[in-house]
């Protein structure tokens, strides 16, 4: 089964003559252990397409699917907690709280969801060991590099049994090497069962995934994956 | 770059003989550069003629190495220190062809665009993967290689996209002629009449 499935999915913002069509008409499945790349310039429907897969927003029109659940029919209860039981994020501008250390921010989500501070705690200091930095805990987020930051963003995102990762720009300011280990996180992650979407307008990035998709406009125009065996026939040989 | 200099660069670990130097050789290009014998061969004789190899007598197996000569180090030393004009690279096909798509009846540049997009993407992901795979155990020249066309993927894609960004945007806002202003195409027919 799919852990991603857009349909047909429009997003318009505003009405009439004001309106704006971020999406026309996208459709883009993710299945488990895939990790798919979303390229395209400022305005082209990126982020608009990736609040949608988290349930951020809803399409104007078409359907959104996690894990074969229909987010539109959820109560807003409801998706709250698949957001915060099966979607991981990872923002461009990390999202980490001030006052909370390391281990408490990668904690943070499963507190929420109930789960008691100490079993919490533990997972976060795994998590944060699966990134490379449990003798960080400890620390504030003002205490790290920008690239030990975000590997507890990333930390916080894969925590649990997280099924889809979504992220945006995760590379961000990071320099090529720190964001190339941001990379091979949620590439391993991926490759260890989860569904990733990742918007970046960086070419270099995005080829890390499975499959790149092209967004102009709103617009898919352009798919670039594995080739099929029908291509592969086609292809001359090396 | 020219293969003589690179034929140069692996002489100066040490004598070789021909396939010594294409195995070397493409070691050392982790094989993005195939070579066969014969341009092996014949790049050698050039060195001899010009001075900058000598041949050593030939092994009990049959096979002649050669040396780099005093003048071949003066001039790999040169050629190390003399940046790559970019003008004296091929030509870029690419570029060509799409400039010519532009100006062409009846083809669809758009298409060009995105076909290239693809293939070039897919070359980008597969020395992505090539990359991954080998980790920490990649020698750092091979590293730096696959790097550098990783590089050149990557800008490569981006040239598309502005590409493809300037032809919508070209679409949009045609030119107005001088004697008739025409309304303006559907920006998703990509059609081009010079004025």
């Amino acid at each position: 089964m799919n852990v991603l499935e857009i349909r047909d999915a429009y997003r318009t913002h505003g009405t009439g003559e004001a309106s704006v069509h971020a999406l026309r008409g996208v459709t883009l499945t993710v299945a488990p252990r895939e990790l798919v790349a979303v390229m395209g310039p400022s305005g082209s429907g990126k982020s608009t397409l990736l609040n949608l897969a988290g349930g951020l927003d809803r399409p104007s029109r078409g359907d959104v699917f996690v894990e074969g659940q229909q987010i539109g029919a959820m109560s807003r209860r409801q998706l709250a907690a698949m957001r915060r039981r099966s979607i991981g994020y990872v923002f461009q501008d990390l999202n980490l709280l001030p006052s909370l250390t390391a281990a408490e921010n990668v904690a943070l989500p499963l507190e929420l969801d109930g789960v008691g501070v100490r079993k919490a705690r533990q997972q976060a200091i795994a998590a944060l060991g699966e990134v490379g930095l449990s003798e960080l805990a400890p620390r504030f987020p003002d205490e790290m590099s920008g690239g030990q930051q975000q590997r507890v963003a990333i930390a916080r995102a894969l925590i649990g049994d997280r099924r889809l990762v979504l992220a945006d720009e995760p590379t961000g300011a990071l320099d090529s090497q720190t964001g190339e280990a941001v990379l091979r996180l949620l590439r391993t992650r991926v490759d260890a069962g989860a569904a990733g979407v990742l918007v970046t307008h960086e070419a270099r990035h995005a080829a890390w995934a499975d499959r790149v998709v092209f967004l102009r406009d709103g617009v898919i125009v352009d798919t670039s994956g594995p080739l099929t065996e029908a291509e592969q026939l086609l292809e001359p040989a090396s | 770059m020219s293969i003589r200099h690179g034929l140069l660069a692996l002489l100066e670990r040490g004598p070789m003989y021909g396939y010594q130097l294409r195995a070397a050789f493409e070691e050392s290009t982790g094989a993005t550069w195939p070579l066969n014998i014969g341009q092996v061969y014949t790049t050698l004789n050039r060195l001899e003629r010009d001075g900058l190899v000598r041949p050593l007598p030939e092994n009990d197996g049959g096979q002649r190495p050669y040396e780099i000569t005093e003048n071949g180090r003066a001039d790999l030393a040169v050629w190390f220190a003399t940046p790559i004009n970019r003008t004296d690279r091929p030509r870029d096909e690419l570029a060509i062809k799409l400039a010519l798509a532009i100006t062409t009846p009846g083809v669809d540049v758009k298409t060009v665009v995105q076909t290239q997009r693809t293939a070039t993407m897919r070359a980008l992901q597969e020395y992505t993967r090539l990359k991954t795979r080998g980790d920490d155990d990649l020698d750092l020249p091979w590293r730096l290689v696959l790097d550098a066309m990783i590089f050149q993927a990557e800008a490569e894609v981006r040239w598309l996209d502005h590409c493809e960004a300037s032809l919508v945007r070209h679409t949009r806002t045609p030119r107005p002629t001088s004697a008739t202003s025409r309304p303006a195409p559907e920006h998703s027919e990509v059609t081009y009449e010079r004025s």
